[in-house]
């Protein structure tokens, strides 16, 4: 049976990786490279490098770091942020990334969506969604949270399942680094909704949080990030405890 | 040791060259006929279309000389399906060294999403790259399309139903998943290629 994914998420400003909450107060947490082979030798079953550097420098030392994961480690992983174009995706899937994730830059050109899949195969092409819980809805942000779009999560979601995306990644950004559980609710939606996986992120605290996001949200994979980068949650032990629950893991 | 990995427009060569190096072996990434003929092992990867890329292997002369390679060979995810007789994907006609189709995945449930993606055990296992296998393992799958068993299956999956991960025939053995994506059970599966 397929196995549900672990997957730590590192943020990444100028080769380093760091985290915020609520999408604010960067916080640093370490040596990308080294995280990463250590998650994979715990048993993260793939791993997510977010670019969160604007500039040109920031995006040549962001590829000559995704050449540097690709040689070290032996799972798989996703890269993100600065995606613009489709020779932006040739260039990290050359320096050896199994799939890039888009996000602002698939809202601005839905169609890029549809190229990337043709180019490169869905397998390949993430699409991911920062959205907000409002009166009205759920609504899409671009840019990591800063810009409120006329888009709303659950249409869009679709959209970009109907246009060929391989895989969605949903932040609640409500839930983003507040450590009391996973947008369950908007997620059982999602998963109902669409006929690719859906990586659940924003929210995890505690081994509970991925309990609930497996079973109640139907999550295919779970993503986190600080309560591995600070150690509050161990992988292994994270492991142990899904499978106590009967959740298909790779042990 | 002198391992080639066949050079084409396939997209996990630089993954297969660095799981390769982690087992500290540096193989030759080429399509020089010559080089690829002297080599011990052959490595024939793959991702992306399977008719553009038989397209492109038939216009190089690819085609027929892989045929007639007579060392060990790995064919990788679509490096597999191209070995056999037909895929569906793109309805062309492959290479013809396992006598079976290449069908595509057909959802049965909401939850048979296709792409198959993400890790999966094997069951069944009975080839020499799966020496020193004691449990059911789980590896690294990504695909849309399936070989049925047949004859040369010498691993089974279960995704919407039961598939072949691996076939054997002669000197030729391949892999639906992704060793060299598939942590230390997929370095142990290539080890034990290398040391066919």
């Amino acid at each position: 049976m397929l196995a549900k994914r672990i997957i730590p998420c590192l943020d990444i400003k100028d080769g380093q990786t760091v985290k915020g909450t609520n999408f604010i107060n960067l916080r640093q947490a370490g040596d990308p490279v080294e995280l990463g082979r250590m998650y994979s030798e715990q048993g993260a079953d793939e791993l997510v490098f977010l670019d969160i550097t604007a500039s040109y420098e920031g995006r040549k030392t962001f590829t000559d770091l995704v050449r540097r994961v690709a040689a070290n480690i032996n799972i798989p992983f996703t890269v993100g942020g600065g995606i613009n174009e489709l020779s932006d995706v040739g260039r990290l899937l050359e320096a050896g990334a199994d799939k890039v994730s888009i996000n602002s830059s698939a809202i601005r050109n839905p169609q890029l969506i549809n190229e990337v899949a043709s180019h490169f195969g869905s397998q390949v092409c993430v699409v991911a969604i920062d959205a907000r819980r409002t009166d009205v809805g759920w609504k899409c942000y671009l840019n990591g949270g800063r810009i409120e779009t006329n888009k709303y999560l659950f249409d869009w979601a679709k959209e970009c399942n109907d246009r060929g995306a391989g895989e969605i990644l949903f932040t609640s950004m409500n839930h983003d680094g507040v450590k009391t559980g996973y947008a369950n609710e908007a997620l059982v939606t999602l998963t109902e909704l669409l006929t690719i996986p859906v990586i659940a992120s924003g929210g995890a605290g505690k081994p509970e949080h991925f309990r609930d996001v497996f079973l109640t949200g139907k999550a295919d994979a779970a993503l986190a990030a600080s309560v591995f980068h600070f150690g509050e949650i161990k992988i292994p032990e994270l492991k142990q405890y899904l499978c106590s629950y009967n959740i298909n893991i790779r042990l | 040791m002198n391992v080639a990995i066949i050079k084409y427009n396939a997209g996990n060569i630089y993954s297969v060259e660095y799981a390769l190096r982690r087992l500290g072996v540096e193989a030759k990434i080429t399509k020089n006929m010559e080089e690829l003929r002297q080599a011990d092992k052959v490595i024939f990867p793959g991702v992306g279309e399977a008719a553009n890329t038989m397209n492109y292997l038939k216009n190089s002369g690819l085609d027929k000389f892989i045929k007639s390679l007579k060392q060990p060979v790995l064919g990788i995810c679509l490096g597999m399906q191209l070995l056999c007789s037909h895929s569906e994907e793109g309805d062309v006609d492959c290479l013809g060294i396992f006598k079976t189709d290449v069908k595509k995945f057909m959802p049965i449930q909401h939850e048979d999403k296709v792409p198959h993606m993400g890790w999966n055990t094997i069951t069944c296992t009975k080839s020499p790259l799966f020496k020193g296998f004691t449990k059911e393992e789980f590896v690294y799958f990504v695909h849309s399309y399936y070989v049925p068993i047949c004859a040369d299956t010498v691993a089974e999956t279960d995704y919407i139903l039961s598939f072949s991960a691996a076939l054997h025939k002669d000197n030729f053995y391949a892999t639906q998943f992704h060793p060299e994506k598939s942590g230390s059970v997929g370095e142990r599966i290539l080890k034990n290629f290398l040391s066919i």
